[in-house]
């Protein structure tokens, strides 16, 4: 067929069968991924259509561990190094071991050099080697978190204090710093360089991406008296609106609640070396004696599986008794 | 039956149980020396300090100690006085009061904790 114009009624340098020959091509753009050894492709319309940057997501399990802190010798926990070696064993005794651990921060107690080597020989005994961090407040005393982030951000590409974000299975996930630059009187804080990045990392993500975000202090207001919170989270949690599964973990509290507010999913995980008390039920949140034989029943894990279908992750703490 | 010496002991530290309550009747902290300078603690004990706001004057010591098993900073809001390192149980921090003026404070690692200083003439 020739692509000589015959007529050209409307002076526009198209004729009504260069028009069709255009639009068949209109709509076949196609983007062709790999999976796990297949090929898929989408069409981009059916891209446009999700806005989505990532392969659907598949099925998907990880583990978080909080408040391990390597260092602390009281009398709520005299060896905090032995709990957690049992927490360790407790993920090398599942079945299937989870694919990658999240540790939400206060890895040790005064920040020591000597502390967070401990923790490094210790993890080692664990059979899941990939380990994703994010800071607590007892990581980053002595230096604004430089020794820190020396250690424990080399798989990922961090920015700033060290927040990051990495893609697994189809799965966001977002690692965020609310423990430095705290202010007299506030709460935890993400700070605006943060929560830019955070605006820009999501922008290009499709609505129907699960995103999982992490962060040591709380996204959310559990207990301000206590500091127990983050001051400008709703501007983090506003960005993630859109998306139809939001799960938010969080540690610093040593206790295990759960919140539910539209697709977001909140949840604290049990630290691994002390309790700490329910909100408002003591003088102050420092850590919480407990009986020898009910410690590890206070102490624990969190399992999170994504199951493909699924909006919302689920969620299973486990305790160390 | 007890010994001269357990005796003695138990003289001793009778003595030293009277003049210490001696001196908390008195309400006041002396240096050993006795050089004068007046020594101010602040309790850091159950995540708060206290006094909250402490009344000294210009060059008078002024120590906080942290009773707590949570280790506590001391960071001056305006950055009036040079920061502590993170103190864990027991251990103490002290500062020389500077010029007359406020001095607001607080611990940089549970920012809720906040204190002042007023330091007169």
């Amino acid at each position: 067929m020739s692509d000589y114009i015959s007529h050209d009624h409307e002076h526009d340098g198209i004729d009504r069968r260069g028009f069709l020959k255009c639009m068949a091509w209109a709509g076949t753009g196609v983007l062709w991924t790999v999976s796990g050894g297949v090929l898929a492709s989408k069409t981009l319309a059916q891209i446009a259509k999700a806005g989505s940057s990532l392969p659907k997501a598949t099925d998907l399990s990880f583990l978080q561990i909080s408040d391990s802190h390597i260092g602390f010798n009281k009398d709520a926990n005299k060896d905090v190094t032995e709990t957690f070696k049992i927490a360790l064993n407790r993920i090398n005794a599942m079945p299937t071991p989870p694919s990658f651990l999240i540790h939400t921060g206060d890895i040790t107690q005064l920040s020591k050099p000597e502390e967070f080597d401990t923790f490094d020989q210790v993890i080692k005994s664990c059979r899941t080697k990939d380990v994703f961090y994010v800071p607590g407040e007892h990581d980053v005393l002595n230096d604004g978190g430089k020794l820190y982030r020396e250690r424990y951000l080399r798989s990922v590409e961090a920015k700033g204090s060290g927040w990051y974000s990495f893609n697994k299975n189809g799965v966001h996930f977002i690692g965020l710093v609310n423990v430095l630059d705290l202010q007299a009187g506030g709460l935890g804080q993400l700070g605006d360089e943060q929560l830019e990045w955070l605006e820009a990392d999501v922008k290009g993500l499709g609505a129907d991406t699960p995103v999982v975000v992490f962060a040591h202090i709380p996204l959310w207001t559990v207990y301000p008296q206590w500091g127990w919170g983050t001051s400008d989270s709703e501007r983090a949690l506003g960005y993630l609106k859109r998306f139809g599964s939001v799960t938010v973990l969080n540690g610093h509290i040593h206790q295990v609640l759960q919140k539910v507010e539209g697709n977001v999913t909140f949840h604290t995980a049990m630290s691994t070396a002390f309790p700490q008390p329910a909100p408002g039920t003591a003088p102050s949140p420092g850590p919480m004696k407990v009986s020898a034989e009910k410690l590890r029943s206070l102490l624990g894990l969190t399992n999170v599986e994504y199951k493909q279908g699924k909006t919302a992750l689920a969620i299973i703490d486990s305790n160390l008794s | 039956m007890t010994t001269l010496i357990s005796r003695i002991r138990i003289t001793a530290l009778l003595c030293s149980i009277s003049f210490s309550s001696l001196s908390a009747l008195a309400g006041e902290t002396k240096d050993a020396g006795g050089g004068g300078a007046m020594e101010n603690r602040i309790e850091i004990k159950d995540f708060a300090f206290n006094p909250q706001t402490l009344k000294v004057k210009s060059g008078e010591k002024i120590t906080w100690v942290n009773r707590d098993e949570e280790p506590h900073t001391v960071v001056s809001v305006e950055k009036q006085f040079k920061k502590s390192s993170a103190l864990d149980t027991d251990q103490e921090f002290t500062i020389t009061a500077g010029a007359p003026g406020n001095y607001t404070y607080f611990c940089s690692v549970h920012p809720k904790m906040t204190g002042t200083i007023v330091v007169e003439k």
